[in-house]
């Protein structure tokens, strides 16, 4: 035997699962989303996701290569990943410096000063969204009204009112605090659920539709990727949460006494001018459709880096950020909450890989 | 629905490509190289010396206390030398070397090929004889059969486990067994079920071998108390905590044994060799070893003398193929690489595998990506990336809290693992630094 | 305006106030009574937290010395014999003078002594290098070369030599704490008397495999020939299992063994070289350390006896 033998300790077989492969795997996931919102909203779709991958696979590489001096690991595609879901949570007429900002942040503090991939523990596109939304508050919740390939991507400041609108959950929320019911914003403000689902609203490019982001959670789910256990427990603890406040507000109220015949005590409370209040609130159907939820519990939350390891831990975990993404929602001062939630309960996933363990043999 | 484990588990690609190879009987080497330790427990004592003759089946080196076993001769000749030899291990240990002369057999062995069905022997009488026959698991563990046969006082067997599994890619000595030799096993069983004095036998075959469940399953229609299950494929269904789990529902408790839950498992090799001893008066030397690989070129099950070369069984079947990278003693999971294809085979060898170059090197290990893949798969519910962890920085007292001792070393976290992790290399490590610290604080 | 601030002013300070009241009545009610001395003992400790004395860090060995009875058993590598005088002399105790010590490597065998007899390709530490075979040499004794000695020094005394594949002993940096010892899977860290100038003969083989197999493996191993135990004029090698010791304590550096060992496995170190007409009788016979560049052989330019 002239040739030496290669010994290695056991297994010597391997599975061929790789990060790059995984990092596809999502990708691709996302494509109907993509393709959803370049119907809706047209070319601003295109500059904003590629300066936002550009941006953070160009950071990383030059984070990797000349401060860290360490191995440049660009071709795993987790900084593509971030790029894209980075850019899935911004409004499609963001102007191109603060997409830059924004992909700095996410990957240089959100990913890079952790120790690079596999030791953040707060999502890195997610850090990178919330800090654009706190520095630039009206450029992010700014949405341009879908009209297509003719969106335009730079809205002169005179044109703003009429090419612009406001997400659902923004006229919701605002037109609750005026005093108004529910059933009569949406008439008011043209509002359906097929829109909803299908993505005829206004809002950042991934949150709009749907149909296209539970057509990616298949496609994830079968190709084994992730798990039912955090989308499920999200939206489940979310539709849970708005139906229990639901059931105890006036659209609640009506719709159960015409369906029902049952008369369930309603919510009343004393506002600012000590006026006694009826409590409104949209049915959770309204609050699962609009707004990151579907996008937050399929990608965002189930970000294998800050995520807990165990499928109890998950269910705690997607618990935790329904139950405060509705607090954020229906009582806080931002309209939308997901991105708020899950950055605080990325924070709980290491106490919950501590002392949630999987159940043991034997 | 078939019977599984419901805890992890991997679906290695099965790659039998011995399956429907007949048992050949592998020409006898001109040396054999008998290790002293082929067993769990002491080593055994050699009572021949350099010079003697010796016959097939006889006794060349006894037990040396409780948890040991008796060696026997595999071939007649004359013994050569008491020395060091290499072995599976890759350290050199004494072994006895003989040079072959003939295949003369001890008198009282019968030769023949009849299936003798009947026996009046009482459970003591079939623990001896197995004791003497030198017979240890021949699943890859080598724990010595009448130790485990012998219930300790205040536990009580009520089932009889046959593993007739082999979950492990590419082996296919169990199955070639089964199919030939299937009513002999039933004796076996029959033997194995006086000796434990039970009622109830399961046999666990997995679904990837219909052939040999059709068989089985036919031949234990006529017993009383046998029962043939067919197991879903996957790995490592085989591990005997896995395969109690799917055949009875119940989980052998953490740092325990099967005898606490009520239940002694053997493998097929074993009850054949059981059946062997007993009505044949054949101590165990020999044993059915495959020889497979995508680059071999006539894939087969051989009947191997113990203590015959790795070296000849590669020769029989058809040569060392020019693009090996890795040849495995044992299955591709849980198998050992070899360095020196002079490595005798011994009583725990269940196979020997060829892996071609492009299948021989690890790949590149990147960081954690928390994907929690290795949790999914572990069956023992444990953390391979915690513990992979905690054995880096030495924390002893968490990784046995986390229980790093339940782990069954099967391998599929590092084949599961996507950024290539050499997960159940640290784990081992922390086994033995725990098992290590736990010894020296109990005295 | 003003009363706002002098109502924060006033409340915080109240507040800072009590606290430190507080936290001051606290600390002298459950005030652990520690002997002065230990923390003036620990200073004079060089609180390199190493272990080497076999304490967990410096302030426990500081404690262990206070309350001792006398220092048989108590000595601290890294400081040496000048700080145990020292803290003897602040306890009024008597310092039992130690021998310094140095870590010597008992393997030389290099890349170039060494055949490779397989391709490693597992996990690159020592120790789970060592649970499978004994490493890509036939040698099962040798040393593994993944360098987890290195990691494990605190003083900055190994590295790794890249062409011989052996780790390296800095002299002067080492402190005979222990930590290498401790940490090689195969035992070849020894703890040997530290010579004046750094001198040293040793036997730098583990190998316990008889005369053929040993040299198969590597061609300066020990073969347990008994040449060396013969020729010492002062009984300080033993042999065990086909491999030869020498004792520091006996050895007196007299080199009568290293020339007639016939696989040159007996080093000689830090000793100025032969004159010109023996080195061309035996310059087959000399060795230096394989490619060993560190030492600081006392010697004149251009005449270093090198293999």
């Amino acid at each position: 035997m002239n040739k030496l033998l290669t010994i290695s300790q056991s297994p010597h077989i391997f599975s061929d699962h790789t990060i790059r492969k995984l990092m596809l795997g999502v990708i691709l996931a996302l494509v109907p989303a993509f393709i959803t919102a370049l119907i809706f909203y047209g070319i601003g779709v295109i500059i904003v996701t590629s300066i936002s991958l550009i941006s953070c696979v160009l950071f990383e590489f030059i984070i990797q290569k000349y401060i860290l001096k360490s191995e440049v690991r660009i071709t795993d595609g987790s900084a593509i990943v971030t790029g894209l879901l980075l850019a899935f949570n911004l409004p499609s007429n963001l102007p191109w410096w603060i997409i830059i900002i924004g992909s700095l942040v996410a990957i240089g503090i959100g990913k890079m000063t952790f120790g690079g991939l596999g030791n953040n523990p707060f999502n890195p596109a997610l850090v990178g969204r919330v800090f654009l939304l706190i520095s630039f508050p009206t450029a992010m919740t700014v949405f341009p009204k879908a009209q297509g390939w003719n969106t335009p991507y730079i809205i002169p400041v005179d044109k703003i009112d009429a090419l612009t609108g406001a997400t659902p959950l923004n006229l919701i929320k605002e037109g609750i605090k005026s005093g108004r019911s529910v059933v009569e914003l949406l008439e008011i403000n043209n509002l359906n659920y097929s829109d909803m689902f299908l993505g005829n609203i206004g809002g950042s490019l991934g949150e709009i539709a749907a149909f296209a982001l539970l057509a990616g959670f298949i496609y994830l789910l079968i190709r084994k990727i992730i798990t039912w256990h955090i989308p499920l427990s999200v939206i489940g603890s979310v539709f849970l949460f708005t139906g229990l406040l639901w059931i105890f507000s006036e659209e609640g109220h009506n719709i159960i006494s015409a369906t029902l015949n049952i008369n369930l005590p309603l919510i009343k409370f004393k506002d600012a001018n000590e006026e006694l209040k009826v409590f409104h609130m949209a049915d959770p159907i309204f609050h699962l459709l609009t707004g990151g939820i579907m996008l937050g519990a399929i990608y965002m939350a189930t970000d294998y880096v800050t995520s807990p390891m165990t499928h109890r831990g998950m269910i705690i975990y997607g618990t935790g950020i329904g139950v405060i993404t509705v607090l954020i929602r229906v009582f806080g001062s931002y309209p939308e909450g997901i991105s708020f939630a899950i950055l605080i309960m990325n924070g709980f996933v290491p106490l919950i890989n501590r002392y949630v363990k999987p159940k043991r043999f034997g | 629905m078939l019977k599984t484990f419901l805890k992890g588990g991997v679906h290695p690609p099965e790659n039998k490509l011995s399956a429907k190879s007949k048992i050949k009987d592998l020409p006898l080497p001109q040396v054999v190289r008998i290790p002293i330790l082929q067993h769990l427990g002491a080593p055994s004592k050699p009572v021949v010396e350099a010079g003697d003759q010796v016959k097939a089946g006889q006794l060349i080196a006894k037990s040396e206390g409780y948890v040991s076993s008796s060696i026997h001769s595999p071939v007649s000749g004359k013994i050569m030398k008491i020395d060091d030899f290499i072995d599976s291990t890759g350290y050199k240990r004494k072994a006895i070397i003989i040079n072959t002369e003939g295949d003369e057999w001890i008198e009282n062995i019968d030769r023949s090929k009849e299936h003798i069905k009947e026996f009046s022997l009482s459970s003591e009488e079939i623990i001896n004889r197995i004791l003497s026959a030198g017979i240890v698991g021949l699943g890859g563990a080598t724990f010595p059969t009448h130790v485990k046969l012998s219930i300790p006082r205040g536990k009580k067997a009520e089932y009889l486990i046959i593993n007739g599994v082999e979950c492990e890619p590419y082996l296919t000595a169990d199955h070639a067994l089964m199919l030939e030799h299937g009513e002999e096993l039933i004796t076996g069983i029959k033997l194995l079920k006086k000796a434990l004095k039970v009622n109830r036998a399961l046999v666990g075959i997995e679904n990837n071998k219909p052939d040999a469940l059709k068989h089985i399953s036919a031949l234990a229609l006529n017993s009383n108390g046998i029962n043939v299950y067919a197991l879903k494929v996957k790995y490592p269904q085989g591990g005997e905590k896995q395969l109690i789990k799917a055949l009875l529902n119940r989980e052998v408790p953490s740092g325990g044994l099967p005898i606490d839950v009520g239940v002694v498992a053997f493998n097929v090799g074993t009850t054949y060799a059981v059946y062997e001893a007993i009505q044949k008066n054949k101590p165990l030397f020999e044993r059915i070893v495959t020889v497979t690989g995508k680059s071999v070129k006539n894939s087969s099950n051989f009947r191997v003398r113990i203590g015959t070369p790795v070296s000849a069984l590669i020769e029989a079947a058809g040569g060392l193929p020019e693009n090996t990278g890795k040849i495995i003693y044992g299955g591709p999971m849980m198998g050992k690489a070899l360095s020196d294809l002079s490595v005798p085979v011994t009583k725990g060898c269940s196979g020997i595998l060829i892996l071609p170059e492009n299948e021989s090197s690890r790949k590149k290990t990147q960081p954690c990506i928390r994907c929690s893949k290795c949790v999914s798969v572990c069956p023992m519910g444990l953390e391979p990336y915690l513990l992979m962890s905690l054995s880096q920085i030495n924390l002893f007292d968490r990784l046995e809290s986390d229980k790093v001792l339940d782990c069954i070393e099967c391998g599929s976290c590092s084949y599961i693992c996507p950024s290539n992790r050499p997960l159940l290399d640290y784990i081992r490590l922390g086994k033995s630094a725990v098992s290590k610290i736990i010894r020296t604080t109990k005295q | 305006m003003n009363s706002v601030v002098l109502y924060t002013v006033i409340s915080l300070s109240g507040i800072g106030v009590t606290a430190a009241i507080v936290l001051f009545l606290v600390a002298q009610k459950f005030k652990v009574y520690e002997d002065p001395r230990i923390d003036q003992v620990e200073d004079e400790l060089p609180a390199a937290n190493c272990g080497g004395c076999g304490f967990p860090g410096c302030r426990n060995f500081a404690e262990a010395l206070v309350k001792a009875e006398d220092f048989e058993d108590l000595y601290c590598p890294v400081g040496g014999n000048e700080t145990m005088i020292k803290v003897a002399e602040l306890l009024g105790k008597v310092a039992v003078e130690q021998e310094p010590k140095v870590a010597v490597l008992r393997c030389n065998g290099a890349c170039e002594f060494r055949p490779k007899v397989n391709k490693y390709d597992g996990t690159e530490t020592c120790v789970i290098a060592a649970a499978l075979y004994g490493g890509d040499t036939a040698c099962e004794y040798g040393c593994l070369g993944y360098g987890d000695c290195v990691v494990v020094c605190k003083f900055d005394a190994l590295h790794m030599d890249a062409e011989t594949g052996l780790p390296v002993v800095t002299d002067v940096n080492c402190t005979a704490c222990g930590a290498c010892v401790k940490e090689c899977p195969k035992d070849l860290f020894e703890l040997r008397k530290r010579y004046k100038k750094d001198r040293k003969i040793y036997v730098a083989c583990m190998n316990e495999d008889k005369g053929g197999p040993a040299k198969k493996s590597c061609s300066v191993a020990c073969i347990g020939c008994t040449l060396c135990l013969k020729v010492c004029p002062f009984d300080a090698i033993t042999m065990n299992n086909n491999l030869a010791f020498i004792d520091s304590e006996k050895c007196r550096l007299c080199k009568k063994c290293a020339p007639v060992c016939p696989t040159n496995s007996i080093l000689e170190i830090g000793f100025p070289p032969k004159k010109e007409q023996k080195e061309e009788n035996k310059t087959e016979q000399t060795t230096t350390l394989a490619g060993d560049k560190s030492d600081e052989v006392n010697n004149k330019p251009g005449n270093i006896s090198e293999k």
